[in-house]
């Protein structure tokens, strides 16, 4: 009895050792991605200073520069991918969550919003390359929005799926007993009590296509000049940094660092304020 | 009971031949009663007895469910309202329903009166306003409330949001209220705040109550029912139940001699 007991201290401490370790080795990775990023990005952004923000991507060859057109392009073709992509996303997810437990079409419906999510983005780039660059002949910000938006519109039913899904019953059957029709139950209850959850859908679908490169190289390529016309080519980070990184000038790597450090500082920002509006309403 | 019959109130909901099921279980079995008006009916019996089940099909909450159905007639209103023809919304804001959890909106006190009564009901703000007062007062929830009718549902406590369902359920203005074992989540001041409640709120609606708690039962209802096993035992005032049951069945269960 004595030697069971003691043994089964010993597993549990060479278990909680392995678990902490590898949690450590995890952490590491992560901490030297971040400060690699950190220490050249912020350097990056002292090299640069306001400029990173009011100037355009420089010539080959010239020096100094910024990124105000990549900023800009990325953010248009960004907003405009996300105001696409949320009604759709979050009518889906309430039509999964609220009308199709039983239905065919919903179950085809998640079988390819599972595809869809774990396609690589490279795909959703060519697809739009094919179906609208190809179509109209030229490199566009609208073709990249779109490449955008296929991306995101997975990631939004997801969520809003299972946020609704856990509204408890006895909510929608609340709703239900005061003669509530069942779209209003959806939206006027069971939307508006997971609201929190799903705005976090959103902005962790933000997140995820702010930093995708893939799909823009096909899509809306690159520009080295500022432009607000999404019929034409725009500049975004992901492939600036791309092209740039890859350059021999030097003024261009340390713009890659700076852009780099700029989309990790956005997504960190978008994700932590997606989980402290997410706790926020769990606390009700 | 049949020497009480020419003063007996007239039934707000006659039950006949009532079956349920659950796919191929039966949770009902052909029962028959009628449900006073003006009156408070409680049912008891053991946990899966079927009580909560006969509740809804009161307002045919099952319909939320593929697998259920129910045989046999529920007449309301001269109508029966398992007839497929019948409008479950229109027939929910007719019966309104308090479920055991306190189950608030996520939104403000005053918007989870409203909503309510803005699905069948266009009323003019100082009419709403007064709707919502009333149906708080209602539920005697007005003075604790009154002050920050703005504050989320869900910031009452326990009682507090009970009673908030219970000013919802009545602010439609519905002709039968189904309290499926209301205060069985709830401290014993709250529960019998609920329990004064329901003796003034029997005057203008017909009270059905789930009850586990058979002190309940014989203090607030004029009506019992016993069920078991899907079946309805007994079914008598409340006085006769209690007092002097007719079947040895119930009379174990009430003396705790059950099982």
């Amino acid at each position: 009895m004595d030697f069971r007991y003691r043994r089964r201290r010993y597993v549990n401490a060479a278990g909680l050792a392995l678990a902490a370790a590898a949690m450590s080795i995890g952490l590491a990775a992560l901490g030297w991605i971040l400060w690699t990023l950190f220490s050249s990005g912020f350097a990056a952004f002292a090299a640069f200073g306001a400029d990173l923000f009011l100037k355009s991507t420089p010539a080959p060859g010239t020096e100094g520069g910024g990124l105000a057109n990549a900023i800009v392009g990325s953010a248009m073709m960004v907003a405009f991918a996300t105001f696409v992509a949320t009604p759709i996303g979050i009518l889906a997810g309430i039509h999964l969550a609220e009308y199709g437990a039983h239905s065919r079409l919903a179950a085809l419906t998640r079988f390819v919003i599972d595809v869809m999510l774990s396609a690589p983005s490279i795909v959703i780039g060519l697809f739009v390359y094919a179906i609208a660059v190809a179509t109209f002949g030229h490199f566009s910000g609208w073709s990249g929005s779109l490449a955008l938006a296929l991306i995101a519109v997975p990631v939004v039913v997801r969520t809003t799926e299972n946020m609704l899904l856990l509204v408890p019953g006895s909510l929608r059957e609340a709703a239900f007993a005061l003669g509530a029709p069942r779209w209003k139950v959806s939206l006027a209850v069971a939307l508006r009590a997971m609201r929190g959850g799903v705005v976090t859908g959103v902005l962790l679908a933000v997140a995820r296509i702010a930093g995708e490169t893939a799909p823009l190289l096909f899509t809306a390529l690159n520009n080295q000049f500022f432009t607000l016309d999404m019929r034409a080519p725009m500049a975004n980070l992901p492939v600036v940094i791309y092209n740039f990184a890859m350059s021999p000038y030097e003024n261009w790597q340390e713009l890659a660092w700076g852009g780099a450090a700029l989309i990790a500082l956005v997504v960190l920002g978008l994700n932590v304020l997606a989980r402290v509006m997410f706790r926020d309403r769990r606390r009700g | 009971m049949q020497a009480r019959a020419s003063v007996e109130p007239a039934a707000a909901i006659e039950v006949r031949g009532l079956s349920f099921y659950y796919g191929r279980f039966r949770g009902l079995a052909d029962v028959s009663l009628d449900v006073a008006r003006n009156r408070v009916t409680a049912f008891i019996g053991p946990s899966g007895c079927g009580k909560s089940t006969l509740l809804r099909t009161f307002n045919r909450m099952f319909d939320l469910y593929p697998n259920q159905r129910a045989e046999g007639e529920i007449r309301m209103a001269g109508r029966n309202v398992l007839d497929p023809s019948v409008d479950v919304n229109l027939l929910r804001a007719k019966v309104g329903m308090v479920f055991q959890k306190p189950t608030p909106f996520p939104m403000t006190i005053y918007e989870n009166i409203a909503f309510g009564v803005r699905l069948y009901e266009k009323l003019s703000r100082d009419a709403m306003h007064a709707r919502v007062e009333w149906a708080l007062r209602k539920a005697a929830l007005w003075e604790e409330v009154k002050d920050k009718l703005d504050a989320s549902g869900l910031s009452l406590s326990g009682g507090q949001q009970q009673r908030l369902c219970i000013a919802r359920a009545v602010a439609v203005k519905p002709e039968v209220l189904l309290l499926d074992e209301p205060t069985s989540a709830l401290d014993p001041i709250s529960t019998s705040r609920i329990e004064e409640l329901v003796a003034e709120l029997k005057s203008e609606y017909t009270i059905a109550i789930v009850t586990h708690n058979l002190q309940q039962a014989a203090r607030i209802s004029d009506y019992t029912a016993y069920m078991y096993l899907g079946e309805l035992v007994e079914f008598g005032p409340t006085d006769e139940i209690f007092v002097k049951p007719r079947k040895k069945a119930t009379e174990d269960y009430i003396t705790g001699r059950f099982g």
